[in-house]
């Protein structure tokens, strides 16, 4: 396993400054966890490349409620770091099957203790065209939120309790089968 | 004997996340954890999912040995 510092140097802008990250960077997918604050500007970029006329970057914040009320001052991410990378470039693989023309895929996942309006997870998609980028980076954070083991723990003051209402985890294959199936019904 | 690795409320409710487990099969290890943990971690694992070295566990039956992580994945939250 490499680090995201690994990321192709030619695909990196001069100036980005890079969290210490578990991860891996092959190529034109970029898959990361940190526990260091997570820069959109900079997974935007390395994601704009010549042959793609658009890119999608999405940004997931902690957020002061939740379903179970008001006063979230943080969130701690617990991650099982063993499986969770693989599962994030399962997750891209997936997308690069049912989108070919995609041109680079950045994902992240921040771990530990997340403040409020920090990113959570990023998720950066180039394509030629705006309809598979938007379509793509949907479809990598919607699999993100069921395919890969990552807890919440909200904090609200001194106390930090793991949220019960998350979704049973299930195989990228799976999860890539009933997205698109809802997709084709909408 | 097999190597059990708890995450959210299974650690919670376990007191720890990682621990020696004892047992040759899936069930058996987690019988054993069930009575080494009590009522609040059984509760969890019954609605966990159960991996045996990250991939989901079709059968309480299946061969483990120390070698082998057993996995209680409680509903995700990430994002």
């Amino acid at each position: 396993m490499t680090t995201l510092d690994s990321a192709p140097v030619r695909a990196r802008p001069r100036d980005s400054r890079l969290p210490d990250t578990s991860g891996c960077a092959t190529g034109d997918d970029w898959i990361g966890l940190s526990p260091d604050p997570l820069d959109l500007g900079t997974a935007t970029r390395w994601a704009s490349i010549a042959s793609c006329g658009a890119v999608v970057a999405f940004e997931g914040i902690v957020r002061e409620h939740s379903h179970d009320g008001d006063g979230v001052t943080a969130i701690d991410y617990e991650v099982h770091s063993r499986y969770a990378v693989n599962r994030m470039a399962q997750i891209a693989a997936a997308a690069r099957r049912q989108w070919p023309e995609l041109g680079r895929i950045a994902v992240w996942h921040r771990t530990g203790l997340v403040p409020l309006t920090e990113s959570s997870v990023v998720i950066a998609v180039s394509a030629p065209h705006r309809i598979s980028a938007f379509d793509a980076a949907r479809f990598c954070i919607d699999l993100v939120k069921q395919c890969v083991p990552v807890w919440k723990h909200e904090h609200r003051g001194v106390d930090a309790q793991p949220m019960l209402d998350g979704a049973d985890i299930t195989d990228v294959t799976a999860a890539a089968r009933a997205w698109l199936a809802r997709e084709q019904a909408r | 004997m097999a190597n059990l690795v708890m995450f959210a409320a299974a650690r919670h409710a376990a007191g720890r996340g990682h621990d020696d487990v004892s047992g040759t099969t899936l069930g058996a290890v987690l019988d054993h954890a069930v009575a080494r943990y009590g009522d609040a971690f059984a509760d969890v694992l019954s609605f966990s999912r159960i991996w045996v070295n990250g991939e989901q566990a079709d059968s309480h039956d299946v061969a483990v040995t120390r070698d082998d992580e057993i996995a209680i994945l409680p509903p995700i939250s990430g994002g």
